[in-house]
């Protein structure tokens, strides 16, 4: 299972996040269709923007699945975040007020 | 440490400045920092800091623009990093830096005889002018330190027993920033107004998060209620945290002389109790403000809990007692933090019952240098708070557990008596301690500053006491002071107090 606070980046698009909360299901997480890879790893699998997958990752939300997994996007980007082809759904959170 | 770009707490920097690297990101005095240049100074620092071959940054100044800029460039050298209480001796000072890894020691110049030769105790020592100097002119040298690497060393303040050093990781402090604020949500012109000390977790908890937020950071290095006010209207301050004492300050000044702060939203205090008349006050001086009640710990890398500002309206309109009481609550956990009252024997109370309060998250570190982590087998930090919870979850906080009086075997909390001493019109400040006694083992002190041209009669507060709780919570013994000793941030020094009574029992003065 991949490690809460590591960071991974796509292939097919700019969109970095970090894992906040891990789950299994983040083994087949993917950006824009591909699957992400370490942020120091390799991104040179000549895949590409699948279309059905490019409605984006918005910089600073958090996306969650229905396991429990976590993301934080770190660079937005132009591929939708998904485990598998099932999209992750933006994790809207109450503001609280600035205290510090 | 890994090669591995992990999480730290650049990485807020590193949003930030792929947010908007021409945002105003620091002003200090004349100083200002857009998000870019911060960047590229942090990175830049983090070469100076890594030339010395330092495993650690202590820093000894007042802050503002030197805080953000050493607490990203340790952060990016892959060290953690010190500030220290530029109020201790210089004596306490090097015996803190000398509690920290082969430290590089950065100094403002106002300190440097201050702390003498404490360089010689680290890799060396270096002015905060010089830093900023070289961080402009050296080859940037980025380490990334894994998530659990120690971020930030704090001291605790030390009002019960020694300092002890909290070490907060990177993933502590980033969780909680990205926990309880939402990346980007302020709005262009949001400006926080920062008067915290650098060494106090409030100050660390506030470089990080107005950056996370996206809202200008102003500093005010030197604090004073008529400077304060005055930022607030050039810099259109729309919030800003002070600790009790500046919040006094704030109110007795603008009181006095009644100037209007339309930009301010949001003003929240914390740090230490605050007294409720102190409460009202503000709330009537400044209507159109939302109050914020924030209670965090070193520990738990700052705020755990918020009482918002409507929940501070809400108590305050209310005719229901138990709403009104909230006004003095700390409010609720925020979120990734669960928090639980426990008795004695370690059990969870129900709502209402005093215990002890632990906190879990991720936020939340509870490892202290040389005695490590605190924490329980799962993950409960026990806070030495006394707190009570109410049956909506707003939490109480009673006091420390180690104010505790025991006065011929029964436990009283010093803030019971001292929340309804407070309320008399004659008292103005009050700290209730525990004296030693040969027949009760403690007895109960309430030592007073009385109102501004008042001397109120001893027997008529032991009077107003006994009418409103148990016979056993009265006060034995009734004396003044013209003020109560605190720390910098505005705790009171309750051993200090107590070593004053013991001496003048001593010399039989009483």
């Amino acid at each position: 299972m991949i490690k809460s606070g590591t960071r991974l980046k796509s292939q097919v698009c700019d969109t970095q996040v970090i894992v906040v909360k891990t789950a299994d299901s983040l083994d087949d997480l993917r950006a824009g269709g591909a699957p992400m890879v370490p942020l120091d790893g390799d991104a040179s699998g000549g895949a590409t923007l699948d279309p059905d997958f490019a409605d984006g990752a918005v910089m600073g939300k958090r996306y969650v699945d229905g396991a429990g997994a976590e993301v934080l996007v770190t660079k937005a980007g132009a591929g939708t975040l998904s485990i598998g082809t099932v999209p992750m759904a933006i994790k809207e959170a109450k503001p609280l007020p600035a205290s510090d | 440490m890994t090669g591995s770009r992990a999480v730290s707490i650049s990485l807020l920097l590193e949003m930030a400045v792929s947010a908007d690297p021409d945002r105003i990101a620091v002003v200090s005095e004349t100083t200002r920092y857009t998000t870019a240049e911060l960047n590229a100074l942090a990175d830049a620092g983090a070469g100076v800091i890594n030339e010395t071959g330092a495993r650690s940054v202590a820093y000894v100044g007042m802050g503002g623009d030197m805080l953000p800029l050493l607490l990203f460039s340790a952060a990016r050298a892959g060290q953690p990093f010190a500030p220290l209480n530029y109020r201790l001796s210089g004596q306490a000072l090097r015996e803190l830096i000398g509690r920290l890894p082969q430290p590089l020691v950065v100094v403002d110049k106002e300190y440097l005889d201050l702390i003498g030769e404490a360089g010689a105790i680290g890799v060396g020592q270096i002015d905060s002018g010089t830093f900023c100097a070289r961080a402009r002119t050296t080859t940037p040298a980025v380490q990334w330190p894994d998530p659990d690497d120690v971020a930030v060393v704090l001291f605790t303040s030390g009002t019960t027993s020694a300092p002890k050093a909290v070490e907060l990781t990177h993933n502590n402090l980033t969780s909680y920033v990205t926990g309880t604020v939402e990346f980007g949500s302020a709005d262009p012109d949001d400006a926080a107004l920062i008067c915290v000390p650098p060494y106090h977790i409030a100050g660390v908890g506030a470089a990080l998060s107005n950056l996370y937020a996206g809202r200008k950071s102003v500093y005010l290095r030197r604090f004073s209620a008529a400077e304060w006010v005055r930022l607030v209207r050039t810099e259109a301050v729309t919030t800003a945290t002070v600790v009790p004492t500046m919040l006094e300050r704030i109110v007795s000044e603008l009181e006095a002389r009644p100037v209007p702060l339309p930009t301010l939203r949001n003003l929240a205090y914390g740090g230490s109790k605050v007294a409720l008349p102190l409460v009202r006050r503000a709330l009537d001086l400044l209507p159109e403000v939302g109050f914020v009640n924030a209670y965090g710990l070193t520990e738990t890398s700052s705020t755990v809990a918020v009482l918002t500002p409507e929940d501070h309206r809400t108590a305050y309109a209310s005719t229901d007692e138990a709403v009104r009481k909230r006004l003095g609550s700390v409010g609720r956990p925020v979120p990734g933090i669960e928090a639980v009252i426990r008795d004695d024997e370690g059990r969870p109370v129900a709502a209402g019952v005093p215990g002890e309060l632990f906190v879990r998250g991720e936020q939340v570190s509870g490892t202290y240098t040389g005695i490590g982590s605190v924490l329980d087998a799962d993950g409960w930090f026990p806070t030495r708070d006394l707190a009570v919870l109410d049956s909506e979850g707003y939490l109480f906080i009673v006091g420390r557990s180690d104010d505790t009086i025991i006065r011929g075997g029964e436990n009283i909390a010093p803030a019971e008596i001292e929340d309804v001493l407070v309320e008399h019109p004659e008292v103005r400040e009050v700290a209730v301690v525990g004296a030693p006694d040969p027949e009760w083992g403690q007895i109960i002190v309430a030592c007073v500053v009385a109102a501004p041209g008042a001397s109120p009669e001893p027997e008529a507060l032991r009077e107003y006491v006994r009418e409103q709780l148990r016979g056993s919570r009265t006060p034995d013994r009734i004396v003044f002071r013209p003020e109560l000793p605190t720390t910098p941030t505005g705790k009171v020094l309750r051993r200090e107090l107590v070593n004053e009574l013991q001496t003048v029992n001593a010399e039989g003065t009483q």
